[in-house]
């Protein structure tokens, strides 16, 4: 086991590839970059990591040098954010097609305009239809610990997709908490370098990245769509390997609260410990209630969904970013709808959305959110609002 | 769960002093969390920066509006009602001031009503002795430790040696000494 030090969420991260001995790391070192690859130079520079610093001028060349480096056969990192994030949409849908177990991580914030440079989910939802396998932390020892998990899922040979880990920008990229680090070597005996995938060697000649016309791009898109199946099997597997190793067990998706609850919120990402705290806090008075947190948002795990939500009265679904015009406008809701109507599971839903552009979900918000829920919850699914509420917006 | 908010202004280091104390918390074995409220960082703006620390995990990060401790780097906003909204009862104000903690309490009428312990130290002068600059985060620190106990001084200064190079870590070290030393406290 390693030891327990105290460091910012963004140190964490870098920590974490630093043990997954990456031998590229690609990124535009300016803003909206993090100071986890500013970190990651250090440990270059002082000789703690081997590894080739690409600087780039943008951040689609910094994931476009990626998809290179790992091509190459290089274990390959990069992160970034918001504006950053977006700008590398385009290559995202490539790295994910040429199934190229890249991982980056995003420190998911608003986007522009207003300039904003807080925390949302916006980046985060923006690139949800990119392929790419997705998870967010809820807490740093998460944050840390999903780097050297999505080296693993990434690699797996049933897998090889790239994979992004998110962490919530501030609350969690520039807060100091206890690490619990994984060292070198348990990270390599976890998640070992091996050539899993097809790379460019001048000795046995390929190509990556040819036109595959309408005779063959089909073929290709459904075998993209099994990986990601896969996927959600190989995290499984991954994360209990994990638990066995290291001790911390993640899910999926997690539950805390009543064993048999009426009303349930969903979240992600750093919010979900704030409503944790708020249920331990009134625990007892509105007793019934629970909350479900969303770890990996690709593949979407349908069928934990549908286990813990079966036979809640509603479900509130938190979501911190916006897609107007939209017929469910919060992207998580309308992933919940989605899992809820195809597996027949009757609990009503109602969208929140808050915290956008780092507005702070406070325990007044949630009090707000499980009242609205209690309020509802014994009303035909007809009667509820079909616009989502927005808490702690001035109207 | 113990809650700390410090306010000062940016150049003074309230969110370093925020970091550092949850850093030192975490070596004496809590679990501690520690973060600014989040703003374009501009030297003279206001900063509140938060530290939480307990025996068990912390799920909570909202910003803390019920603090047990509100730590004050700046003397101008001793008396600032944004300062002191929501500090519990029977908890502390720490202040970086020339006045006597009998002072303060005579200043403000709800210190005494709400069993404040109030406790000063004139940390600029410590500091300006030493840096030529008002930075007065360590030396809260060293008042923060006096007044509460909450930490043993011995992580402080084991994490002030490991984040500073060493001549500055011994004169953030001095300066953390002597306002330990010269902190008046006023208990209720």
């Amino acid at each position: 086991m390693g030891k327990i030090v105290p460091l910012s969420g963004n140190s964490a991260v870098a920590y974490a590839v630093k043990s997954a001995d990456v031998d590229v790391i690609s990124a535009y070192p300016i803003t909206p970059q993090t100071t986890i690859v500013e970190k990651l130079a250090e440990f270059i520079a002082n000789g703690e990591l081997d590894a080739e610093m690409i600087h780039v001028e943008s951040e689609h060349s910094a994931l476009s040098a990626a998809v290179g480096a790992s091509a190459a056969g290089a274990r390959v990192y990069t992160a970034s954010s918001s504006q950053g994030i977006v700008l590398m949409y385009e290559i995202m849908f490539i790295a994910s097609s040429l199934r190229l177990p890249i991982v980056m991580t995003i420190a998911a914030r608003a986007l522009s305009a207003p300039i904003n440079i807080w925390n949302d989910h916006s980046d985060f939802m923006a690139v949800s239809d990119t392929g790419w396998v997705m998870m967010m932390a809820e807490n740093n020892q998460e944050a840390h610990d999903d780097v050297i998990l999505a080296y693993r899922i990434a690699e797996d040979p049933e897998v090889l997709l790239p994979v992004a880990t998110a962490l919530d920008g501030y609350f969690m990229t520039h807060t100091i908490e206890p690490i619990d680090l994984i060292e070198r070597e348990d990270a390599l005996s976890f998640a070992p370098k091996r050539k899993t995938w097809f790379t460019l060697d001048p000795d046995k000649p390929v190509t990556i990245g040819a036109l595959g016309d309408p005779q063959w791009y089909f073929e290709f898109k459904r075998q993209q769509y099994e990986a990601m199946k896969k996927s959600r099997e190989v995290f499984e597997k991954s994360v209990d390997e994990f638990a066995k190793v290291f001790g911390r067990r993640y899910g999926a998706v997690e539950y805390f609260g009543d064993e048999n609850p009426e009303v349930v919120l969903v979240a992600m990402g750093h919010v979900v410990g704030n409503i944790k705290a708020y249920l331990s806090r009134v625990r007892g008075k509105d007793s019934r209630a629970g909350v479900l947190k969303i770890k990996l948002y690709r593949p979407f795990p349908e069928d934990l969904i549908v286990k813990y939500l079966e036979g809640v009265k509603i479900v509130g679904v938190v979501d911190r970013a916006l897609v107007p015009g939209s017929a469910s406008p919060g992207p998580l809701h309308s992933e919940i709808v989605a899992t809820l109507r195809k597996h027949g599971v009757d609990a009503k839903t109602l969208s929140f959305v808050s915290g956008l552009g780092g507005r702070p979900v406070t325990h007044e918000h949630i009090g707000v959110m499980f009242s609205k829920l209690s309020e509802l919850k014994d009303k035909p699914a007809s009667e509820l609002p079909k616009e989502p509420l927005f808490i702690g917006v001035r109207e | 769960m113990f809650e700390i908010r410090w306010h000062g202004r940016g150049g003074m280091g309230a969110v370093t002093a925020a970091d550092i104390t949850a850093s030192a918390a975490i070596k004496a074995g809590f679990y501690a969390l520690a973060f600014p409220e989040f703003g374009a960082e501009r030297r003279g703006a206001p900063v509140t920066a938060y530290t939480r620390i307990d025996k068990e995990i912390i799920y909570d990060r909202t910003p803390i509006t019920n603090p047990d401790v509100v730590v004050v780097l700046d003397p101008f906003m001793v008396s600032s009602p944004r300062v002191l909204a929501g500090l519990k009862e029977g908890g502390y104000l720490i202040a970086n001031t020339t006045k006597e903690p009998s002072e303060i309490l005579d200043q403000i009428a709800d210190l005494r009503r709400l069993r404040i312990t109030v406790a000063t130290v004139d940390a600029t002068s410590i500091a300006m002795s030493v840096f030529k600059l008002p930075i007065v985060n360590t030396a809260m620190i060293g008042a923060l430790v006096a007044a509460t106990n909450i930490i043993p001084l011995s992580n402080v200064v084991e994490v002030v040696r490991e984040r500073f190079p060493e001549r500055l870590a011994e004169a953030n070290i001095h300066l953390i000494n002597e306002s330990y030393k010269l902190l008046k406290v006023m208990r209720p």
